[in-house]
């Protein structure tokens, strides 16, 4: 097979836009909870809990969650872009991050609705 | 006046090593190039670029103390003892602080520095408004002595792929030159993971810079007609 180096997959825009959209969803959130935290602070179990129980709530979270795994696979990517030299080994892992972070979502969706 | 300088002779030497140097001079309002030249004359097997020696050609330079600069400009007096010198990061050595450019370069080619137009030409020149005119301040001035692209993690990793700060702020040169006519081609050809997304924006590009021109803000300049055209 020949050796050349390729570029031209005329993607990256997309990803880069996501990666900052979804830092703004995170801020948000991220001044949202500390808000709540300070103006009602939880003391015990049932605090916390009443904090995650009205729907809006679970779906701020978890679109707090969705924003947090599609922020970290543009940022895994580009670090594998950058330092993993192998082709195989960079699509293995990549492969590996979307896998993983696709669970963690499943569970962040498990956990927030089983509150 | 001390100096510690990368020294290597692909042909001879099995490794790099950095030799100690002396000068007895003032500083005074010399500039690095000036010591330099002295050396050499000390020691003739010494090897570097320079020619117009004002900070117009960009052939001298180099890594000083760690950070890239051009030693025609870069007053002596300035520099904390022993200055240390090295080529510039990332590109093969071919003799001390010699580089080749040649990925450089083709980095720059890639990015097809000439204008587009295919308009018929006009009698004399293709006339640009003032305004139009001053879109290329801070863009046409880059004099390619690639102290911003071999200061930049992402082109030293990927240096086949990315087209790096230099590269890409001439592309952004052409593309806001209103007398080309292939900015869909040339917003085309960046749109891609490598050769413009390996910008992470760390801007060790606008802190080389030795004529002071941002190649950050030329790339989110570029990143934003990108954007433009596609939401």
């Amino acid at each position: 097979m020949v050796k050349r180096t390729v570029v031209g997959a005329g993607y990256g825009l997309r990803d880069w836009l996501m990666q900052r959209v979804t830092a703004v969803v995170m801020a948000l959130y991220s001044l949202l909870f500390v808000f709540l935290l300070l103006t009602r602070p939880p003391e015990g179990y049932a605090e916390w809990r009443g904090l995650f129980a009205p729907e809006w709530m679970k779906l701020a979270s978890l679109l707090f969650a969705l924003s947090l795994m599609l922020h970290a696979w543009v940022g895994v990517r580009d670090i594998l872009m950058d330092y993993v030299r192998p082709a195989g080994l960079r699509l293995a892992l990549q492969s590996a991050a979307i896998l993983a972070l696709v669970a963690y979502a499943a569970w962040a969706v498990q956990i927030l609705w089983s509150l | 006046m001390k100096f510690s300088i990368y020294r290597y002779n692909p042909d001879t030497d099995a490794k790099p090593r950095m030799q100690d140097y002396q000068l007895d001079i003032e500083a005074g309002d010399m500039m690095l190039l000036d010591a330099l030249l002295l050396l050499k004359e000390q020691d003739e097997s010494l090897s570097f670029r320079r020619s117009c020696r004002e900070g117009v050609c960009g052939s001298d330079a180099m890594n000083i103390n760690g950070f890239n600069g051009l030693a025609c400009i870069t007053p002596l007096s300035s520099l904390k003892q022993p200055i240390a010198l090295r080529p510039l990061p990332g590109l093969p050595v071919v003799r001390d602080l010699i580089v080749d450019m040649e990925q450089f370069y083709r980095q720059y080619r890639s990015i097809k520095p000439f204008l587009i137009n295919d308009e018929p030409a006009p009698e004399i020149e293709r006339l640009q408004s003032p305004e139009d005119r001053a879109e290329l301040d801070g863009l046409y001035e880059c004099i390619l002595c690639a102290c911003c692209s071999t200061s930049c993690p992402s082109f030293w990793w990927n240096p086949d792929k990315f087209v790096g700060p230099a590269g890409l702020l001439q592309a952004y040169r052409f593309i806001a030159d209103s007398r080309d006519k292939a900015t869909r081609e040339r917003l085309d050809d960046l749109e891609d993971p490598y050769r413009l997304f390996r910008c992470h924006g760390i801007m060790n590009c606008v802190a080389a810079c030795p004529k002071e021109l941002n190649p950050t803000e030329a790339i989110g300049r570029i990143k934003d007609l990108l954007v433009r055209r596609t939401v």
